[in-house]
């Protein structure tokens, strides 16, 4: 992974870079509480916490525009916020809640929102790429110049169905972003283990799709590969690839001791190359922002997520009659 | 302000720990993610890490303390200046239960002596409608194009659908009308396109997806129940999926064992699908109209043998069967014969000839396997007492064994003699022509079963 030293004067307003900085933190701030409140049992069964990988999101939904659409795996507690759904309903989808996104029937690896075309949330690996090539197969149908992100990671990159899908997409030229959020460890498993290439992206190119590695730990450099790959997508040109390279600092879920990588290594990634401290420096540097400036940014997000947390503890459980419904439409 | 670190429960099943180690001491001041201690669950030793900034005021469960309970403070965190010393020194309070009691959930009440059920017995088609004989394959392509004609987001796709004209000729002249735009040659790559098709659905199209034959479509199946069927609920309801997977289902001819299955049972048991499987072509083509314009994902099992018969279909605008309608084919008094999709040629071939032996069966074709008209079941068994059910799936959990299950708890009283599910038998199908025909049920199987619950 590249450090962040690396990066370029950058070509976006100060207020951009807030925006991303303040995003971002959300994301950080969110998944610190539910990994709080999944101690506290507040949240069951599996949680996966986004922590490290907050910039591959942000930078992308800066890319997209109105009417776009996005699809993930179960790690998509990120997604959602960074898409802009209402952080209360996703911690209270997490708690089990009837103020959940899905009534506290999906939990934390299946929520939807039809509204910020947001289609999931799937849980079985892999599963999400043929159905976000089928959104950019209907967006195509329907010629409405949308395109699609499909998000799956380095682990999910050696299951079948996605080359079916790759296939598929170049042939029918569909406009769809393949993102490979490569943070490098399948569950347990590290990409040097499971992957015969070094760069997955490459497999791509056997198909004839595009693509190219992308710093993820860099904001700015992954909204300029996201536009680079939409506006290819949206001249008709067919599937793009960014494997974007970032880092995970959690276990797989929450109840992963992580012993496949060692604490140094982890260590090393947010002191080197964390994605926020990366803007905050920006911000600083570029006197675009105070340290004043970015408490106040802190204690308004502090907030949000206080506020969201409380959402879904004071929410109640589903009734009853919830069990039998939504089966069929 | 003081805030007390809880024991947190770091896996779906823990309730209880061991403190194996604090890496922090009172005094250190810690940063979110520091790792604060080692903690052993159920499963594995896991770091724990700070959430919030301070300093470690006090230590509350020394390290190597076993069973520490989740949610007991451990430790109190305070902030720059704060008096660690003025604190309580808390006894460890009962693990804090957030869960809520579970909500009473009634036992259901044992049945009392049933009613009948309200069956819905109206006709499907005016009883003047004019007749005209079409096969299968004709109903079931008409269906396809009539649907398309009215509806911009359906469309038609899989192997062979557009140029060949359909691997069994079901889709001819489909790609003439409507172009290659909405009747669409996939690569042969069903997990894929299955998992395109859903997705496009998502998007808003109402897509038909044909496998050439259901035994292929095992590649697909995680879409078609992870994807497709649960979709809508693990939504809350926001996102449906309104497809149609159609194609041959069950045994064709000499094919063997992986070309010959009948996944009736395999599909019924899933939550969020419908499962359709006609037996006569007018109910092929009311059912697939009825199947495309359904929001829910629909399981429309076809059948090869049957592609070529022909039956009458009345000649009536847009044709539409409601999906979960038997029909009853035959009146009878003695026996209740139900089945479906090919099974029923059986069924009625015996009832012809139990009729000549003075045996009056009464045949239910029941159309849709799920939602199952169980009470168009029932309804006939109040009157002949006595059920067979007939299918060409294997024995084990079949839907004739869930057919005798209903009827058991809910018309135990008014059965004469066990019920017997005629099935095909318990093995993979073989391909010698000989052994083939033993595997496959039999119309004389199927007169001897019903011989056997009327003690004749």
């Amino acid at each position: 992974m590249a450090a962040r030293k690396t990066t370029k004067k950058p070509n976006v307003s100060a207020e951009e870079l807030k925006t991303y900085y303040r995003e971002m933190l959300l994301i950080r701030r969110f998944e610190e509480k539910a990994g709080q409140l999944y101690g506290m049992g507040l949240i069951g069964g599996f949680c996966h916490l986004y922590i490290g990988q907050e910039a591959v999101v942000v930078g992308l939904e800066a890319a997209a525009k109105e009417g776009d659409k996005r699809i993930t795996s179960y790690r998509d507690h990120g997604h959602m916020l960074a898409c802009g759904m209402e952080p209360g309903g996703v911690m209270a989808e997490l708690t089990g809640r009837i103020g959940g996104l899905s009534k506290g029937k999906g939990g934390s690896m299946h929520m939807f929102s039809k509204e910020k075309h947001f289609y999931g949330g799937h849980g079985i690996v892999g599963a999400q790429v043929p159905l976000g090539a089928g959104l950019a197969f209907a967006d195509k149908y329907k010629e409405n110049g949308g395109v699609t992100f499909t998000y799956f990671g380095d682990g999910a990159a050696n299951q079948g169905q996605v080359y079916e899908t790759f296939n598929m997409a170049a042939l029918w030229d569909l406009p769809v972003v393949f993102v490979i959020e490569n943070n490098q460890y399948a569950m347990g498993t590290a990409q040097a283990r499971s992957t015969s290439t070094k760069d997955i992206y490459h497999r791509g190119e056997a198909f004839g799709i595009p693509g190219e590695i992308v710093n993820g730990m860099d904001v700015l450099a992954v909204k300029e590969a996201g536009e680079k790959a939409v506006a290819h997508c949206r001249a008709g040109k067919g599937p793009y690839i960014l494997e974007i390279k970032t880092y995970r600092y959690r276990g797989h879920s929450m109840s992963d001791p992580a012993k496949y990588r060692t604490r140094e290594e982890v260590q090393k990634v947010r002191e080197q190359s964390d994605p926020i401290e990366h803007v905050r420096e920006l911000l600083l540097s570029g006197k675009h922002a105070t340290e004043d400036d970015l408490k106040a940014i802190d204690k308004e997000i502090k907030e949000i997520v206080n506020q969201a947390a409380e959402f879904s503890k004071e929410s109640p459980e589903p009734s009853v009659e919830e069990l039998w419904t939504d089966i069929y439409a | 302000m003081a805030t007390e670190i809880l024991m947190p429960a770091l896996s779906p099943t823990m309730e209880e720990g061991t403190l194996a180690k604090w890496l922090v001491k009172e005094g250190d001041t810690v940063t979110s993610g520091d790792i604060l201690a080692e903690i052993e669950t159920d499963k594995a030793t896991m770091e724990f890490e700070a959430v919030d900034e301070g300093i470690v005021g006090k230590i509350l469960i020394a390290e190597g303390t076993e069973g520490v309970k989740v949610n007991t403070p451990i430790a109190v965190l305070v902030e720059e200046g704060e008096d660690a010393s003025a604190l309580p020194t808390a006894a460890p309070a009962a693990a804090a239960v957030t869960e809520a009691a579970p909500a009473a959930v009634e036992a259901p009440a044992p049945a009392a002596a049933p009613a009948a059920p309200v069956v819905d017995l109206s006709p499907d088609w005016p009883s003047d409608a004019e007749m005209k004989s079409e096969t299968v394959r004709e109903a079931l392509r008409d269906a396809m194009a009539e649907e398309m004609r009215g509806d911009e987001d359906v469309y038609l796709m899989g192997e062979e659908v557009a140029e060949y004209q359909g691997a069994y000729k079901i889709s001819q002249g489909l790609l003439d009308e409507f172009g290659p735009k909405r009747v669409i040659d996939t690569p042969i790559t069903e997990h894929g396109f299955a998992g395109i098709a859903v997705g496009s659905a998502f998007g808003g199209l109402k897509p038909i997806v044909e496998f050439m034959t259901f035994n292929f479509a095992m590649q697909a199946i995680d879409h078609i129940i992870n994807s497709a069927a649960k979709t809508l609920y693990m939504s809350g309801g926001q996102m449906g999926c309104p497809i149609v997977f159609r194609g041959p289902n069950g045994a064709a001819a000499r094919v063997a064992a992986q070309h010959s299955q009948d996944y009736a049972a395999w599909y019924m048991q899933i939550p969020g699908l419908k499962v359709v499987m006609p037996y006569s072509a007018a109910d092929a083509k009311g059912l697939l109209k009825s199947a495309i314009r359904d929001p829910n994902p629909v399981i429309f099992l076809e059948n090869e043998i049957l592609y070529g018969r022909s039956f009458d279909v009345p000649q009536v605008d847009d044709l539409t069967i409601p999906l979960g309608k038997a029909r009853i084919w035959r009146e009878g008094s003695d026996v209740t014969i139900v089945s479906f999709g090919i099974g029923m040629q059986f069924a009625l071939e015996a009832a012809d000839k139990l009729a000549e032996e003075g045996i009056s069966a009464e045949v239910i074709d029941l159309r849709t396997i799920r939602p199952m008209d169980t009470g168009a079941i029932i309804n006939s068994v109040m009157k002949t007492n006595r059920l067979v059910t007939v299918e060409e799936g294997w024995p084990q959990g079949s839907v004739g064994s869930y057919i005798s299950s209903v009827v058991m708890q809910e018309a135990f009283d008014y059965l004469d003699a066990p019920v017997i599910n005629c099935t095909g038998k318990d093995v993979p199908m073989p391909y010698a022509a000989n052994l083939e025909k033993l595997a496959l049920i039999t119309t004389d199987e199927v007169i001897a079963a019903v011989k056997q619950v009327t003690y004749k």
